[in-house]
């Protein structure tokens, strides 16, 4: 197959990479092009993390010290865009580039310009979304979730940001296409689906999701765009219309757009946790499963995020139950994991603590996510600190954590250098702690009944503010230690030679790892005939 | 890669993208599908626009019950108006006709055309507060500088649950003069 390659036009640059920095303009490499959108998300993880540095360092305190109002509110919209369509959505991306191929023995994506292009509307969308910070009026101040009628009081930023939301659709939907398109259409002939790892499946998933969801969340921003400027009513009261019409829209998107982030997390988790614990995966067809019920179940609970606008008895009880109900296949996978760790002949390098962190503090997150699920209950916790704590909980210590331990199990076999382990495990201990002291104040201040979105508070609520932004400081420090290692493992890192299978008899667990270490420029490009993966 | 893969691979692109299209229509579907749910009572909706008098029938007045009516008044972003009601709350028997007063005055030197628009809440109430009378049913206009006294005639309905023991009603006003000027 090797040479009908070479004979076929498309494939000009089979002689490796393009010199110059024009390579990276231009590549149609998915190695490349992961890399591209790793260190992407990278510098986003680092300009949102600034903004919540600034949201806690107002917080820190009660009274206003450092930021108008405003502003904050504006700090804490972008904070969330540029996280989630910035940060974790375009490193699972990149990850999926750089992997997918690679587990499923493809010589690269099934559409490799398409693969370009979707990388660079992401830079554009982000760029334009940053622009809005530079305009009258600011950046949109309404929260992330958009809803009317109060982001349609953004000054001259709406439609900019409205513009950036599709560009960041479009991109999503198409790098969700191509991944899509590698999975099912260029697996070797030997890798069956049920052989496929963990991290392809819940790809091939997310990417179905996103197909689904993005145009959705598209129509709605486009909705508030004809509102605003060409007389619509679809959330206009005065013209027969209903702001929350609009919450149910965003919220069909918004639920599994969250498991958009969520299930790649569960994958690579369920990548990592077999070769530290040296077993195979514990499950492997019910983690498939579970997965699939997961996504299924994510569009059929949206309006448990809305269980306060007055949604009749019926509704209130079928969303309750609905919501309580997806507990049980990620309970599925949460004892898999730990049934995989039993009796493991386990070590603990950096990628499996963070793994383990990201199995315990999930769970955790999960907890008071049915917590919240209880109707009841939610009226006390609504727009509260307490739903703050819980969507972090899911989101840093677990999304993340695991693509830090995605970074540091990767790494070498990208780069072809060890990282520096005591550094590595240095990042993980402070991360993991501080990040308890971030977050885990967080409840107490919900229940208490601080409300989110605030730039200031009533004086009760200043110690576990000061104790969170403190936790908030040591964490955002602590993440230079990634950036360093990232920087330093590029360079070389500890200069020792890593084998082809890095990690002891990892081998088994996966094709990339079959591979030399650092990874050719072209892999693949004859299928492997032999699959490694043992999964139970 | 080669060709029989590639044809392949464009093909599913395709359809996978006509699926985002699809979705993206669906989006909107989601508009008409949403008012035929809340006509169905799956979803609790004020609907403004289907908010309409009803002739005022004698009921028996349930004397035993006491609803607490709030009044709740405000204005939309920009609407350069005062409005208020003339009471805050009224202690109302199921069955008992009412008459409130509202009070609303244009601020500014032009005609105004404004459109005040009720929410109940609970929302399930509104089926049962039935108004007689009432400024919301259309749009109002206002001259410049004009001051109005609106009186709104309403009743709760007996057949209201007892769990209810708290109606709270809102009236924004929407300053709808550019949109009126539009359509004539």
């Amino acid at each position: 197959m090797s040479a009908v390659t070479a004979e076929h036009g498309h494939d000009d640059h089979a002689h490796g990479p393009e010199k110059g920095w024009l390579r990276w303009i231009i590549t149609t490499n998915h190695k490349d092009i992961g890399t591209l959108y790793l260190l992407f998300a990278l510098a986003m993880f680092f300009v949102g993390g600034s903004m919540a540095m600034i949201i806690r360092a107002e917080l820190f305190e009660p009274g206003m010290q450092f930021v108008d109002p405003k502003f904050f509110n504006s700090m804490t919209t972008m904070h969330a865009l540029v996280m989630v369509f910035g940060a974790v959505m375009p490193a699972f991306v990149g990850l999926a580039n750089w992997m997918i191929p690679m587990m499923i023995g493809a010589p690269d994506m099934a559409l490799p310009r398409m693969n370009n292009m979707s990388f660079w509307m992401l830079v554009a969308g982000i760029l334009l979304i940053a622009s809005t910070l530079f305009m009258e009026g600011g950046a949109p101040a309404g929260g992330w979730t958009l809803y009317p009628p109060l982001v349609l009081q953004t000054g001259k930023a709406l439609p900019f940001a409205i513009f950036a939301v599709h560009l960041l659709g479009v991109s999503s939907i198409m790098g969700a296409i191509n991944i899509v398109a590698t999975i099912l259409n260029m697996r070797a002939p030997a890798m069956t689906l049920m052989k496929m790892p963990l991290f392809v499946w819940t790809w091939l998933i997310t990417g179905f999701l996103l197909i689904a969801i993005m145009p959705v969340f598209a129509g709605s921003v486009t909705m508030l765009l004809t509102d605003k400027f060409f007389h619509t009513s679809f959330f206009d009261a005065a013209g027969g219309g209903d702001p929350v019409l609009y919450q149910h829209i965003f919220w069909f998107f918004g639920h599994p757009e969250v498991y958009v982030m969520i299930l790649p997390t569960f994958g690579v988790a369920s990548t990592i946790i077999p070769v530290f614990a040296r077993k195979p995966l514990f499950g492997y067809s019910s983690m498939v499963y579970a997965t699939a019920s997961i996504a299924f179940l994510s569009f059929i609970v949206w309006a448990h995020h809305m269980f306060t606008v007055g949604l009749p008895i019926s509704g209130e009880l079928y969303f309750m139950y609905a919501t309580m109900l997806i507990a049980i296949p990620t309970g599925v996978k949460v004892f898999n994991w730990t049934a995989t760790m039993w009796k493991g002949a386990m070590t603990f390098e950096t990628p499996m603590l963070f793994s383990i962190s990201f199995v315990v503090l999930f769970t955790l997150g999960g907890f008071t996510g049915l917590m919240m699920s209880v109707a009841p209950v939610d009226f006390q916790y609504h727009d509260t600190y307490f739903i703050v704590a819980h969507f972090h909980y899911t989101l840093v210590p677990a999304s993340v954590f695991i693509l830090m331990a995605a970074g540091y199990y990767w790494m070498p076999k990208w780069t072809g250098h060890m990282y520096n382990e005591k550094i590595g495990q240095l990042h993980f201990w402070l991360s993991a702690i501080s990040v308890n002291v971030l977050f885990f104040p967080q409840h107490f201040l919900g229940l208490a009944g601080m409300p989110r979105r605030i730039p200031d508070y009533a004086i009760q609520f200043a110690d576990w503010n000061m104790v969170s932004s403190i936790g908030g400081f040591i964490f955002g420090a602590s993440q230079l230690l990634f950036l360093w290692i990232v920087i330093d493992t590029i360079k070389g890192g500890t200069g020792e030679k890593v084998s082809d299978e890095v990690w002891e008899d990892a081998h088994k667990h996966g094709l990339e790892w079959t591979l030399p270490s650092p990874v050719p420029y072209h892999t693949f490009t004859t299928p492997p005939s032999v699959i490694p993966c043992d999964h139970g | 890669m080669n060709d029989e893969v590639s044809v392949k691979n464009k093909k599913l692109g395709r359809k996978l993208a006509i699926f985002a299209i699809a979705m993206f229509g669906f989006g909107y579907a989601l508009v008409p599908l949403y008012d035929v749910l809340c006509e169905w009572k799956w979803i609790e909706r004020d609907r403004p626009d289907a908010i309409k008098a009803i002739p005022e029938t004698a009921y028996a007045i349930d004397v035993n019950r006491n609803i607490n009516v709030e009044f709740i008044t405000s204005l939309n972003e920009n609407t350069p108006m005062v409005f208020s009601s003339q009471v805050p709350q009224l202690l109302v028997h199921p069955g008992e006709y009412h008459t409130v007063n509202f009070y609303a005055e244009n601020k500014t030197n032009k005609t105004m055309v404004a459109r005040a628009i009720p929410s109940f809440s609970p929302a399930l109430t509104s089926t049962y507060f039935e108004k007689v009378e009432c400024f919301c049913f259309s749009e109002q206009t206002f001259a410049p500088h004009e001051k109005k006294i609106m009186p709104m005639r309403f009743v709760v309905n007996p057949a209201l649950s007892a769990d209810y023991k708290t109606i709270t009603l809102s009236y924004t006003f929407f300053d709808n003069t550019e949109t009126a000027v539009k359509n004539n």
